[in-house]
């Protein structure tokens, strides 16, 4: 998926379009996803040696038709389906919509399919990779380091379910959209972060899913530019992407935030995430990920991490504890106000997260802990955090990590 | 969250699925058995279809283990172990599913987990978050 070709980039951004026009005409939701596959496939093969086709649209359709066609035939109780699909099978003006008649809204619609309540959020995952994203099942498969049968399960039973659901090709009737919308975003930024914390060499491959979602959550914003949480989480995953070249070490280590070489931080996103969160921040409604971004451009915006406006964090980690709490917001508002005023305020922060069930025996809480602590000079306690936590980490990077923290601190002999 | 997990069994005879050679399975009544052998099957067929079922593998029979060691440069290869421990390691899965509350709920649902145990450990993963 890193090919990045022009007529892959192409097939990409056609790929949503067309399972729209085909599940619009012909319903059948389950194979026509298929008969998409199916029909980009045969043109990232064609087109290369052939020429891009006039309408390169048109053309995936009717080859898409054509194949779901053969598929319904071949399905048992397929003689009145295919019968039905032959009296629906368009004619070349409908086949060639004209440019006007493009509807962005079917990608929307397509995405909210993909993400329909009664999908597990693994299949949401899987399945908007796929139909809206264009990905192979193998190609997805390798980005989340799962046998390729697996992740086909996950399609083919999300695609199932999203059938029993009796889901029709629709946007959802207003009072539902927003919430549909929600679960839009949460998927596409678990797909950002799937990437984002790979980091290197052999997870190459699932870091081109920070670059997919983007590029789904860019579409989307192009879609809807009023929706302020839309822009917020667009902004929110340009401004950590751009962090990407400084957070590990040449030899994939993880660099934490105030140890970033903030040279090698990429401008043109870091630029474009500043610029979109301020416009959004200044006219639309406020929510979580504008919240994140806004904290993640004030960062941004220092040249060094002795230079962060930390009062700032602070005011805008209590905002968003307003307005989505939870253990999580905690940790990283302990961190903020330990910056102001002085790790002890911050460990006060925490005390209530040990009679949380969710972040208890969570190896973050240790590790945050451990860091204020360092802050106010108890290092023997902290050394001991940062091991506790490179005890409970299940990730090999971040327990290297905690491990070099308590190595600098070293205990009494 | 990739899991492990180690199915124990204590069979009178070493042969796949474990728990249907258990004396404790044995001793219960028809009706229970094959409720337990549902089970099973229900759950072996619900973590495929869910895509959650990574892979999984039945190990022979202990008798056939050896084990290996290298010392001062020569390996020395015997038979066994044999163990004191009745509990022997039977088989394993790799599940990919969302926390160790769900790891956890899988792993109890193992007739095995019932007349033996069933280990639970997660696995390491190589992508890791800013700290």
């Amino acid at each position: 998926m890193s090919t990045g070709t022009g007529t892959e980039d192409l097939l990409r951004r056609l790929a949503p379009r067309v399972l729209a026009a085909l599940v619009r005409r012909h319903g059948h939701f389950e194979s026509a996803e298929d008969a998409v596959q199916e029909a980009l496939l045969a043109a990232a093969t064609r087109w290369p040696e052939d020429g891009v086709p006039d309408r390169p649209d048109a053309w995936l359709i009717r080859v898409a038709s054509r194949r779901l066609a053969d598929l319904l035939r071949s399905e048992e109780a397929g003689r009145r389906r295919e019968e039905r699909v032959a009296a629906t099978t368009p004619r070349d003006e409908l086949l060639a919509p004209a440019a006007d008649e493009d509807r962005g809204d079917d990608t929307l619609t397509l995405l909210l399919l993909c993400c329909h309540p009664s999908l597990t959020p693994p299949s949401r995952i899987a399945l908007t990779l796929r139909a809206v994203g264009g990905l192979t099942t193998a190609e997805i498969a390798r980005a989340f380091l799962v046998p390729e049968a697996t992740m086909a399960q996950r399609i083919s039973r999300a695609k199932r379910r999203v059938r029993a659901s009796g889901a029709r090709f629709n946007l959802p009737p207003e009072p539902e959209r927003a919430e549909r919308l929600r679960s839009v975003l949460h998927v596409l930024y678990l797909i950002f972060n799937e990437g984002y914390t790979a980091t290197s060499g052999a997870d190459l491959r699932r870091g081109d899913l920070t670059r997919e979602a983007i590029r789904l959550t860019r579409t989307v914003h192009d879609l809807l530019p009023a929706d302020g949480e839309v822009a917020g989480l667009l902004a929110l995953m340009l401004l950590t992407e751009a962090r990407g070249p400084a957070r590990t070490g040449p030899d994939g280590s993880l660099v934490p935030l105030a140890e970033q070489d903030r040279s090698r931080w990429s401008r043109r996103p870091l630029e474009e995430g500043v610029a979109l969160i301020t416009r959004t921040l200044a006219r639309a409604r406020l929510g979580p990920y504008q919240v994140q971004a806004a904290i993640a451009a004030v960062h941004a915006e220092a040249a060094h991490a002795g230079g962060t406006d930390w009062r700032q964090v602070v005011a805008l980690y209590r905002l968003l504890d307003d307005l989505e709490p939870g253990p999580v917001v905690t940790l990283n508002h302990a961190v903020a106000v330990a910056m102001v005023d002085g790790p002890h305020a911050g460990l006060a922060l925490l005390e209530p997260l040990d009679a949380d069930d969710r972040m208890a025996g969570h190896h973050r809480l240790h590790a945050v802990r451990a860091h204020l602590l360092e802050m106010a000079g108890e290092r023997e306690a902290a050394r001991d955090g940062y091991l506790t936590a490179a005890r409970l980490t299940t990730s090999l990077p971040e327990q290297r990590y905690l491990r070099e923290r308590a190595a600098r601190l070293p205990g009494t002999p | 969250m990739k899991f492990l997990l180690l199915i124990y069994g204590n069979p009178e005879n070493w042969e796949h699925p474990m728990f249907l050679r258990d004396p404790g399975y044995l001793a219960l009544p028809e009706a229970e058995r094959r409720e337990l052998a549902a089970q099973a099957d229900a759950l072996f067929e619900e973590i495929r279809e869910s895509g959650e079922f990574v892979s999984g593998t039945a190990l022979a029979d202990p008798v056939t283990t050896r084990t290996v060691r290298v010392r001062e440069g020569s390996a020395a290869v015997t038979d066994g172990p044999f163990g004191e421990s009745k509990e022997q390691l039977a088989g394993y899965f790799v599940v990919d599913c969302d926390g160790p509350e769900r790891a956890a709920e899988i792993a109890g649902r193992f007739p095995d987990a019932r007349f033996a145990a069933v280990e639970v450990r997660p696995i390491m993963d190589t992508a890791g978050r800013e700290m």
